[in-house]
């Protein structure tokens, strides 16, 4: 901020409160020329105004906001670009990256400086840390298993509530469009503690491709007969045949067998279980335009100790 | 009862008499909404899987219709009655006038077309698209002319405190509209604001704050100070103590907008100055509930007897008790607790159906006999059960957000042992419900208060006539 925005700032801030205070000494003073308590002498449409004195108290009050906006002003940040006494701020506002932020907290801490939210974080890492960082020596199967690490699950399922509920539930159990059900064994990218973990360290992108070009709607229409088929669907055998010879292409990910590959997060398609629907027009609309899902990466966010408990939970519900 | 009466110029009653009829009518429009939209928070499936009356939609046209069009008519009915009696001359221009009414009427048309369809600039309370805004700036200005133009050609030495009061809502409020509203259009039904990011959000409000500092605070008080006084037949109390409240509250309430924007993007000087002059605010907002409130002294008894003058001390109680609230919650420490829960909510409330509705209320009561040459209402007694609705309605009201809004910041900050948070948002949601239900409960109150206004203004504007509407107009002044 330039000097004259400074200065600016300051001149009609404190104009506007010193102007209330001289305005409050001029009405105390009476300069109106009329006796205290008699009419004003004017008079609208049978309305008169009496000339009566401020009342006191409102008075007093007046001047304590007036003082205390001053001393307020003087401590704190205000005025412009003046810092104020205390040298408080809210955050460092210049910050604009992770790595930035973390300099901006390592810096504040090694000079003691009043930046609040730098405060907060140190205050809350001191406090909370340890008990994250005792968690996170116990393996992950071990932790959600345990009936003497149960409060670990508790914990893991209010960071659950907290961070992942927005698109699994909060009961875990997922929604139609991508979102999978954290609640059944089925899973696409494994299910041990180890991949849970890089599931919520790394993010998942997964990526089925649109195959209307490929396939054309004919084409569609028999792969997703073939598809239905294999968790024993009853289709149109002619169509499923059909099918059969073209999930040639759909094997490369999905496997021969059509029970995918938790390599590469393929589903599989031979069981009850449909990320995206399991009925003829979703199978359809998956097949001709392709599906993106996304899992977020939370190891900037959440950090590894406490990841490790969200895994606990996330493992609890599938092994009880 | 003076002289001034007894020569009484022939004023222009005729749109004071339309803005009057459609207070009572977007009264109800924009209540009965707000009703619609309590109800579906608690009952979703109320907006029956309609697009147009979904809570988004809706709820634009609730704030805008209850500030606009029914406060709004509410202040062009008394800004024009109130300047014409106190300056003892016809309105400046009858043409302008009506332009001001039937223009007024059409943005009103056309926010209740254009929101529901989902045309919305969404900036809050500024909602409309911009070739509306233009036709907002068109009456507001045809206004501003009219009424300074009155006051220029006054027969009276001084200008009465109503009128400055008056004056300076009707500016201000055209410099924030113009200001906030400046967009750039990439259709004729939408535009994107000129400003961006931070400096968007603090000009929103700014507007913001002061649509209530100027809109619904100054403009209200200009009525305050002449129904409260004709109502209760006693002068003013304290001529300097109007002076000082007039100044201190213009000059503060235009820096009060940051504290909308505390823990924000906003810069730390921005939040700190938007704290400072809410505080100091509360003060000169005081002033004015004083000198409302004392100016009944010596004639208290009337509260016995006259359920109008009752809307007008309650509607000031409302007044002082929202904005010693306002300021408290201006406070950041405070701030951090009430944001974003449904505390803001009462507070909005006490100070529109409370403060704004009740003055309104009461005004149109005082008006409506006057205009329509009656000796009086319809019926009295009427006018009091319209009184106990509104109360009650408004009481449980602004009850069940307190609670629902305390115990909403209550259970946001709340952290275990091992900092993680206590509750998720949606259980915070299901502990609000019943409070919910009970603010629906109130909003009926204040609904079926105006539906019972509406019936008794009827009856009195349809009364065979005792009068002519002039000699009526003298009898119940003097």
């Amino acid at each position: 901020m330039t000097t004259f925005w400074t200065i600016w700032i300051s001149v009609i801030t404190l104009g506007s409160i010193i102007g209330c205070f001289f305005l409050l000494r001029w009405a105390l003073a009476n300069k109106t020329g009329v006796k205290e308590g008699e009419s004003m002498g004017h008079e609208f449409d049978g309305i008169i105004e009496i000339n009566n004195q401020l009342p006191r108290w409102w008075t007093i009050l007046f001047y304590i906001t007036i003082v205390w906006g001053f001393i307020y002003l003087a401590l704190y940040p205000g005025l412009g670009a003046y810092k104020g006494l205390l040298g408080w701020q809210s955050s460092n506002q210049t910050v604009t990256s992770l790595a930035e932020s973390e300099a901006s907290l390592k810096a504040s801490l090694e000079n003691g400086s009043m930046i609040q939210y730098d405060r907060e974080i140190k205050f809350a890492n001191e406090q909370f840390d340890p008990i994250f960082e005792a968690y996170a020596q116990i393996p992950v199967e071990d932790l959600a298993t345990n009936p003497e690490h149960a409060d670990a699950v508790k914990v893991g399922q209010r960071l659950f509530l907290q961070n992942c509920a927005q698109c699994h539930g909060s009961d875990a159990r997922g929604q139609n469009g991508g979102f999978p059900n954290l609640t059944d064994d089925d899973w696409l990218y494994g299910g041990s503690g180890a991949k849970i973990k890089e599931t919520l360290h790394l993010g998942r992108n997964a990526l089925m491709p649109a195959w209307l070009d490929a396939f054309g709607e004919q084409g569609i229409e028999e792969v997703v007969a073939y598809t239905l088929s294999l968790s024993g669907r009853k289709v149109d055998p002619v169509l499923a045949d059909a099918g059969k010879s073209r999930f040639m292409a759909c094997a490369a990910c999905h496997g021969a067998d059509g029970k995918g590959n938790q390599m590469i997060g393929a589903p599989n398609l031979t069981d009850t279980v449909w990320l995206y629907g399991g009925s003829k027009r979703s199978v359809t609309e998956t097949l001709t335009y392709g599906r993106n899902g996304v899992m977020p990466a939370f190891d900037k966010t959440l950090g590894s100790d406490k990841i490790h408990v969200v895994a606990a939970y996330v493992y609890s519900l599938s092994n009880k | 009862m003076s002289e001034a009466t007894q020569v009484q110029p022939d004023y222009n009653y005729k749109v004071v008499r339309q803005f009057t009829v459609m207070t009572v009518i977007w009264g109800i429009v924009g209540m009965s909404i707000g009703l619609l939209i309590a109800t579906q928070l608690f009952a979703p499936a109320l907006n029956f899987d309609i697009p147009y009356l979904t809570y988004s939609r809706l709820r634009p046209l609730h704030t805008n219709s209850v500030i606009f069009a029914f406060g709004g008519c509410a202040l062009f009915a008394t800004s024009y009655y109130v300047v014409q009696r106190t300056s003892q001359v016809r309105l400046f221009s009858d043409k302008l006038a009506a332009f001001t009414f039937w223009g007024w009427q059409a943005v009103i048309v056309l926010a209740a077309i254009t929101l529901p369809l989902g045309m919305t600039s969404s900036k809050e309370y500024a909602e409309l698209e911009w070739p509306i805004d233009i036709l907002i700036t068109l009456v507001w200005v045809a206004y501003i002319i009219n009424f300074f133009g009155t006051m220029i050609i006054r027969k009276t030495s001084h200008i009465y405190v109503a009128n400055w009061f008056f004056g300076a809502f009707m500016l201000t409020v055209a410099v924030l509209h113009i200001g906030n509203s400046m967009a750039i259009p990439v259709s004729f039904t939408k535009s994107y604001s000129l400003y961006a990011g931070a400096v968007d959000a603090m000009m929103q409000w700014w507007y913001g704050h002061n649509a209530v500092g100027f809109f619904l605070t100054a403009g209200f008080l200009g009525m305050m100070y002449y129904f409260v006084p004709k109502q209760a037949g006693r002068p003013v109390y304290s001529y300097r103590l109007s002076i000082i409240h007039f100044w201190a509250l213009i000059s503060l309430y235009i820096w009060a907008g940051p504290h909308h924007l505390h823990y924000t993007a906003l810069p730390d000087w921005t939040q700190s100055l938007g704290m400072v002059m809410s505080i100091i605010l509360f003060v000169p907002s005081w002033g004015g509930m004083i000198n409302g409130i004392m100016t009944l002294s010596g004639a208290w008894h009337k509260l016995r007897t006259d359920p109008v003058l009752r809307f007008l001390i309650v509607s000031l109680s409302f007044y002082g008790m929202s904005t010693f609230e306002g300021p408290m919650m201006a406070i950041k420490t405070v701030n951090a607790l009430s944001h974003y829960t449904d505390w803001t909510i009462g507070h909005v409330h006490s100070g529109a159906l409370g403060w704004v509705a009740m003055v309104s209320i009461g005004s149109v009561y005082h008006l409506v006999p006057i205009l329509f040459g009656q000796p009086k209402m319809y019926s009295t007694s009427l006018v009091n059960v319209h009184f106990w609705l509104a109360t009650i309605g408004v009481v449980l009201y602004i009850v069940a957000m307190w609670m629902s809004g305390v115990l909403q910041g209550l259970m946001w900050r709340a952290v275990n042992a091992d900092g993680t948070l206590t509750y998720s948002f949606v259980e915070s949601l299901e502990a609000s419900k019943p409070f919910y239900v009970l603010r629906a409960i109130g909003g009926a109150f204040v609904v079926a208060g105006m539906l019972i206004m509406a019936f008794n203004c009827y009856k009195t504007i349809r009364a065979p006539k005792t009068a002519d509407v002039k000699t009526s107009s003298v009898a119940a002044t003097a």
